[in-house]
């Protein structure tokens, strides 16, 4: 047997490594989305949703607490649905699942695609990938 | 630096691993069905028009929500396994008794929740 990894400092285990990091980040950042979603969902049956909307309605919002999602329901003031609080735990859910996504991406990508060139192509399209889904989706979120 | 793995993509795509690799290829997918969506959504809800309409149609469809609900559910359940067992190692003994759990957990809820879509977008 060797040393156990858990028993090694922080640089003998490799923790500085961008890999490492990216597998903490992926697992941290899933319980982050868990936490979102949770709090959304609290927020919308706070906010009347027990009487209001359906299961789906409600599910629609939790995962992404943005009001379109919630206009085609049967509440009668949308006001504490669009604030600047929501807005922000929108954008907040946005950001950490679109990092969380396109990693997710590129790991998937680099198991399949063995060349050099290939991986570095990869990499270039993810990185226009996240900015641009970032972008248009935290306007989208604020806009409306 | 970076690893040298030299396998075809043909040869990834027929690996067959040992257990837990049915929740591993699906994961995967799941991840990637949810990929498609989102990117097709935020696409839609950008630009509108009848680009975004014709987008709307593909994923408002009942057969397309019953793939995406999969996607969505069983990566929740087995992303909160993975997360559970790679924060507390000492859990890694148990990984098949934690996969049976989550198929005990997934598939009640996922059939539901198929029975409701399937209803509903048959106009029922």
């Amino acid at each position: 047997m060797t040393t156990k990894t858990r028993k090694l400092s922080l640089k003998q285990r490799g923790m500085m490594s961008f890999e490492t990091q990216m597998w903490i980040f992926t697992r941290l950042s899933a319980l982050a989305m868990y936490a979102l979603i949770l709090f959304a969902l609290i927020g919308a049956l706070v906010m009347g949703a027990r009487y209001q909307m359906n299961l789906a309605d409600v599910m629609r919002w939790a995962f992404m607490p943005n009001v379109s999602h919630v206009q085609s329901t049967n509440i009668p003031d949308l006001a504490p649905w669009m604030t600047i609080f929501w807005k922000l735990v929108a954008i907040a859910l946005l950001l950490v699942a679109t990092a969380h996504g396109v990693h997710g991406l590129v790991v998937i990508a680099d198991d399949y695609i063995a060349s050099e060139r290939g991986r570095k192509i990869v990499r270039l399209i993810s990185m226009v990938m996240m900015a641009s889904m970032s972008l248009m989706g935290a306007y989208i979120i604020w806009t409306s | 630096m970076g690893l040298k793995r030299d396998v075809s993509l043909a040869a990834g795509l027929r690996y067959r691993g040992p257990a837990g690799y049915l929740t591993f290829i699906l994961h995967r997918i799941g991840g990637l069905g949810m990929g498609i969506f989102i990117t097709m959504h935020i696409l839609a809800s950008f630009f509108g028009g009848r680009f975004g309409g014709t987008l709307n149609g593909i994923y408002e469809h009942w057969a397309f929500q019953v793939f995406i609900y999969f996607c969505v559910l069983f990566h929740a359940i087995n992303g909160l396994r993975i997360t559970i067992l790679d924060l507390w190692p000492k859990l890694l003994d148990y990984q098949t008794e934690a996969i049976w759990i989550e198929w005990a957990v997934f598939i009640p809820l996922y059939l539901v929740a198929v029975y409701v879509i399937v209803g509903v977008g048959m106009g029922g």
